[in-house]
């Protein structure tokens, strides 16, 4: 949702949204083929040594309550289109964290019959966290880079633009569609 | 919504649901809040792992398979190369098999520890998923130690064990374990004793025990119904025979049972690594191994923390298998829940589910059931066939 009053107070409004979105994202997390060990990962820094709870981020069970989208593994032939609707549910400005090394490019499962590669081949990735899997370090530490550069003001402006409808079947397209709404501005 | 059925509904979950963090779709079919019927629709995280063994050689395939599960990736290692091993006819030598024995001990302590805190949050009790996990970060760091990874760890090698135990490390696990012995019995104190806690899990999921020989139930969910059946015990496998366990049985069959035995396997395992640090053997850690493997099949089971885990590997005299065929322990499991789902409140499944165990990336395997073609041996053209109908 766009709330673009054009009145005085609207810079005042877009600061209060970016502190808001920065203070408190909402998660979800997507397994789409991967071996469980980035998941357990992602759910040990929810849990009292490493607390991603302290930046706001929460887990979230629904895709319309959820912010940012975490997926693990490489994205399989089945859960290919579930990943794609679960991003369509999730409201605008909406991001995208690949945890581990299958989802950033299949990894080892890279030429399996059934894998179709990492998760930019489906969808638009903001923020990539190598490893196999991951320390909670290393996932606290994408998150927290997303969350700076949500500070900036560089990526939630591009994604705002976009059109929802498009920002589905092909990540390519989606990627093109969002660069040239940021040019239009 | 009703219909002349009257309150039946059907309750669609998955895959992306928020009780379990991987992807399958179940049905249940309900009555009000009974459930008089359950469907599961697997697949979702079946990646052609057994396929793509047959492009890689065997060193290769056995970092693929270590990543069929990333909670038990030791298991599934070991029983590859114990498998391979046996086709080279070559043995580790005893203190690889120890250390082997060793890492597969811990990574049970971490497997329980960490269903202790899913189970616990299922029902609700989030501050025992929190205390469970927190202390499960002590051998995440001894394994960390160890090997490296805390996770998918890649200690075995085809002919013994990557990593060696000095002096420090086996202090540091010593210490590590006694810390862990302490919560782990304040943790069967909880799951024995808390009121709220026993009113999800006493007399809830029961299976007795000859629903569990029927619906072939493994594991420590067998266990939990008194069929005492436990692979490092009836086959003993690396130096299992050196260091012997003590099954842990129950005969209850509901939940609380399925609790109190994975709790008390924890301290079987405490037991197992003192013994095997009292005695380990010294020598070599890896004995040569061919790069061809000679022809032949063989068959490998080993105990994985959710039950049995099955290999069948075949060489047909080169550098790559013919075929590997993975049973993981959550299929035969899964029966169990789809029968014990019947005529309990639907408030329940997630805790029924989460009662055995279930690990949905090791379970997305191919099968076939006989009958469906006339052949059980699919060519790669007739499974392309299916995998294009089955789609369209």
């Amino acid at each position: 949702m766009t709330l673009n009053l054009d009145k005085p107070w609207q810079p005042v409004l877009d600061k209060i949204k970016t502190w808001a979105r920065i203070n408190s994202p909402w998660a979800i997390h997507f397994n789409s083929g991967s071996c469980n060990g980035c998941d357990i990962e992602i759910l040990a820094t929810l849990t009292p040594r490493y607390d991603l709870e302290r930046f706001g981020v929460k887990l979230q069970g629904s895709p319309r309550h959820a912010d940012i989208l975490i997926c693990t593994g490489p994205v399989t032939r089945q859960a290919r289109d579930r990943l794609v609707r679960i991003y369509e549910q999730m409201p605008e400005p909406k991001f995208v964290v690949a945890v581990g090394s299958c989802a950033l490019s299949g990894g080892v499962f890279q030429g399996c019959y059934n894998v179709m590669g990492g998760i930019d081949k489906v969808l638009p990735v903001d923020a990539y966290i190598p490893g196999c899997p991951p320390r909670p370090e290393a996932i606290i530490d994408g998150l927290v880079k997303l969350l700076t550069q949500l500070q900036e003001g560089a990526a939630p402006e591009q994604n705002e633009g976009e059109n929802t409808s498009a920002a589905a079947v092909e990540g390519a397209e989606i990627q093109l569609d969002a660069q040239a709404n940021g040019e239009a501005k | 919504m009703q219909s002349q059925q009257g309150n039946k509904f059907t309750i669609p979950i998955g895959p992306q649901h928020p009780a379990l963090k991987e992807p399958e779709h179940f049905e249940f079919n309900v009555d009000g809040e009974l459930v008089t019927g359950a469907s599961v629709r697997l697949g979702y995280v079946h990646r052609g792992i057994e396929k793509g063994t047959e492009n890689r050689s065997f060193v290769q395939s056995m970092y693929l398979l270590e990543r069929v599960c990333g909670i038990c990736s030791h298991v599934h290692a070991t029983a590859f190369c114990l498998g391979v091993e046996r086709l080279a006819e070559i043995e580790a030598p005893p203190r690889a098999q120890a250390i082997r024995v060793l890492v597969a001990e811990l990574e049970r302590i971490h497997s329980h520890m960490l269903w202790l805190g899913v189970g616990a949050h299922e029902a609700g009790f989030d501050t025992l998923f929190m205390y469970s996990w927190r202390d499960r970060e002590t051998v995440l760091n001894l394994l960390e130690d160890i090997t490296g990874n805390r996770i998918n760890y890649s200690t075995n090698v085809l002919g013994g064990v990557k990593c060696d135990i000095d002096r420090e490390q086996a202090a540091a696990i010593r210490q590590g374990l006694d810390f862990l012995e302490e919560r782990t019995t304040h943790y069967l104190d909880v799951v024995t004793s808390d009121m709220m806690f026993l009113r999800r899990t006493r007399g809830v999921g029961v299976m007795t025990y000859d629903e569990s020989q029927r619906l072939g139930a493994v594991g420590p969910t067998a266990r939990a119904s008194g069929v005492a059946r436990d692979l490092r015990v009836d086959a003993a496998y690396a130096a299992y025979d050196k260091y012997p366990v003590n099954l842990v049985t129950e005969t209850a069959g509901d939940l609380e049972a399925r609790f109190v035995v994975r709790i008390k396997e924890l301290f079987e395992s405490f037991r197992v690594i003192r013994a095997v640090l009292d005695d380990l053997p010294e020598g070599d850690l890896t004995t040569r191994m061919p790069r061809r493997v000679k022809e032949g099949d063989t068959i490998s089971r080993v105990e994985a923390p959710r039950g049995e885990l099955f290999y069948y590997i075949k060489s047909n005299g080169t550098d790559t298998a013919e075929r590997v065929k993975v049973r993981t322990p959550t299929l035969p499991n899964m029966a169990s829940v789809l029968t014990l789902a019947v005529g309990h409140q639907l408030a329940d499944m997630p805790m029924i589910l989460v009662g055995i165990d279930p690990c949905f990336s090791c379970n997305d395997r191919m099968v076939s059931v006989k009958g469906t073609l006339d052949s059980q041996c699919w060519t790669w053209e007739q499974l392309r066939q299916y995998g294009i109908e089955y789609y369209r």
